[in-house]
């Protein structure tokens, strides 16, 4: 089985974010990027697939700041093939523009999947697998949590709200979104990934120009204000501490 | 195209979403200012019934066996017939395992522009602004709708169901499906959730963690914390995809919809996924070494020291004063 996994790069959200003075966009000065958290869940969704029924795990990413260890990393961890796609991915490229950039690729790959995460919390044009699958002309299911496959089709869980899932089965080839691999994501030591950056080569192929038509265009970018409505809590340790569990006392819960 | 506002109904099991009610409630606002009808589209088989209580106009209803249950091909070419036949202003999907595996193929398939993650639509100057939602609530981006036919997905927050629900719809219309055979996505069976020994949605004190918490001892440690405030340990997505607790203790869009006396909530940053799963709370306590963190913005009261340093020191202190009540 050939299986295809779509990663990007998102903004770290631990870090603080600013605003670039342009209004529109985050300040990418000291913006550190990791992969879209999802994203990392799909590349173990295809590297359990692979050790269960075999085959080959590529794994495309446009080339932003980090790219190469995520990569590799997701060498390290079995994937088969890296090929990044080589740009300069500005604030002209939206999901639209970077499905149209996958496209030829993945076409080129003939996957029998392809799998990418549900979103990225940066996602503003919709998330990228239902773009490419439409794109592809194949069917797309998001929101996956477990996936088998036999004779051409996937059988896969969605995910609704309150823990409800449904069965539900797709023909092959197909695009998933996937929300949580049957496993959390596994850890590889850095040694491992070291080694894999010898081992595995990283194909680069140009991305051509941004198409990024079906999108929107953001005209004002602003950080909500933080903590309007609460009441912060001011002190050293046991100061903060007695203040907490004196409101328990007042809610009646201790 | 009309300036009429479409609005897709979810429903799931038998039962419409709160965030299709806060949807129409968005789609009456976005009429009121710029004119056209609100149109509910209720996809579906046998399910006419569901109609009742949409506080629509005019409510556009197909019924096909193939769509009974959602599945997303069958829902992509209904609304692909529908979107060609009437052109409406804007559609609305919910931002949610039914619309976004909609919106994104209709967008490509038609070449109509999609924002996902929209909390708020927006009048000005007889244009329409979106407002998304976006970097797990730390960023909020604002710009025009195209002037065609624009689809966006909704986040939940913007809008109160309660303004939607209840009235009946002006005018309830049965369309013939378009021809809905040979679908490639099929729906098998429902799986209900495992029943549990704890009813996180009915607790009345939960001790929330999240990612924060680093590992799986420290879920022993605010386990403790629980058990000396008399209540239950729930977490956010990161900490149950750890299988650090089992998935019947999250909380939020995937999760459960609670409605605790206090929700403490260690380590949760406050993304949109997990807010709309604890607005209900009467009083939620966030301890986030970040100040920045979102879960703030929800927040009565707010504790920026590390839970680490607070949960033990916490633990005592109710300890020693229900010893003292004794
Ligand atoms: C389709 C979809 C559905 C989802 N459904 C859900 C859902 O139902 N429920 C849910 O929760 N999420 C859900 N998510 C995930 C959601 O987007 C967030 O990723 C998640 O809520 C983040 O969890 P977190 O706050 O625990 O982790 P993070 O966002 O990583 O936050 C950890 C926080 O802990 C703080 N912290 C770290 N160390 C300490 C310390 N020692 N003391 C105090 N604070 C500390 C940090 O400052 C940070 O704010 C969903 C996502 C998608 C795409
Ligand atoms: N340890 C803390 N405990 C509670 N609130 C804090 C703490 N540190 C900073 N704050 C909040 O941050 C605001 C700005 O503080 P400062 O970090 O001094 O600029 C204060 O008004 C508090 O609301």
């Amino acid at each position: 089985m050939k299986i295809v996994v779509l990663i990007k790069m998102v903004p770290d959200l631990v870090e603080e974010l600013s605003i670039s003075p342009s209004g529109i966009e985050l300040d990418t000065t000291w913006l550190r990027l990791k992969i879209n958290e999802f994203d990392d869940h799909a590349i173990e969704q295809a590297i359990l697939l692979k050790e269960q029924y075999g085959g080959e795990v590529t794994v495309l990413a446009p080339e932003m700041e980090g790219v190469d260890d995520a990569l590799f990393t997701a060498a390290a961890k079995g994937a088969d093939r890296l090929i990044q796609l080589s740009g300069k991915f500005d604030n002209s490229w939206n999901n639209h523009a970077l499905a149209r950039a996958f496209l030829p690729l993945a076409q080129e790959l003939q996957p029998d999947l392809v799998l990418t995460g549900v979103q990225a919390h940066n996602d503003l044009d919709g998330s990228l697998g239902p773009l490419v699958a439409a794109l592809m002309g194949l069917p797309y299911v998001g929101y996956v949590a477990g996936v088998t496959v036999s004779d051409g089709v996937a059988t896969i869980r969605k995910e609704y709200p309150a823990g409800l899932l449904a069965e539900m089965e797709v023909s092959l080839p197909a695009v998933l979104g996937i929300q949580a691999a049957e496993q959390p994501p596994r850890y590889v030591a850095f040694s491992k990934v070291r080694q894999s950056m010898k081992t595995t080569t990283l194909d680069e192929r140009l991305a051509g120009e941004s198409e990024p038509q079906g999108g929107v265009t953001v005209e004002h970018m602003f950080q909500p204000e933080t903590g309007a409505g609460a009441t912060m809590l001011e002190g050293d340790l046991t100061q903060v501490t007695d203040k907490l569990v004196s409101i328990l006392h007042e809610l009646d819960v201790i | 195209m009309n300036q009429d506002v479409f609005v897709s109904i979810e429903h799931l099991r038998g039962q419409v979403t709160d965030l299709s009610y806060g949807m129409l409630a968005a789609a009456r606002q976005v009429v009121a200012e710029a004119g056209g009808e609100v149109v509910a589209v209720l996809l579906g088989h046998t399910g006419q019934h569901l109609a009742q209580g949409l506080a629509a106009d005019r409510v556009l209803s197909i019924d096909h066996p193939a769509l009974a249950d959602f599945t997303s091909e069958a829902y992509i070419q209904a609304w692909s017939y529908l979107l060609r036949e009437y052109n409406p202003r804007l559609a609305l999907f919910g931002d949610t395992s039914i619309g976004a595996d909609v919106a994104g193929g209709l967008s490509i398939r038609m070449g109509l522009p999609l924002v996902s993650a929209c909390q708020v639509l927006l009048v000005e100057n007889g244009e329409l602004l979106f407002r998304s939602q976006i970097c797990g609530g730390k960023i909020m981006a604002q710009g025009k709708l195209p002037p065609t036919t624009a689809l966006v997905t909704m986040v939940p927050g913007g809008y109160r169901a309660e303004e939607a629900r209840g009235e009946e719809p002006s005018e309830i219309i049965s369309l013939e499906a378009p021809p809905l055979e040979d679908l490639p996505v099929r729906l098998k069976e429902y799986i209900e959730p495992e029943i549990s020994d704890v009813d996180i949605t009915k607790e009345n004190v939960l001790v929330a963690v999240g990612r924060g918490i680093q590992n799986q001892d420290g879920i022993e440690l605010v386990q403790e914390l629980a058990e000396a405030l008399g209540g239950v340990v729930c977490a956010s997505r990161p900490v149950i995809d750890q299988g650090w607790l089992p998935i019947t203790r999250l909380v939020g869009k995937s999760g459960g919809q609670v409605k605790p006396v206090v929700y403490l909530a260690l380590g949760i940053s406050g993304a949109p996924e997990h807010v709309e799963g604890i607005v209900n709370s009467q009083v939620i306590i966030a301890v986030n070494t970040d100040l920045a963190a979102p879960i703030f913005n929800v927040a009565k009261y707010g504790l920026t020291c590390d839970l680490f340093d607070l949960v033990p020191i916490l633990v005592d202190k109710i300890r020693l004063s229900r010893s003292i009540q004794v």
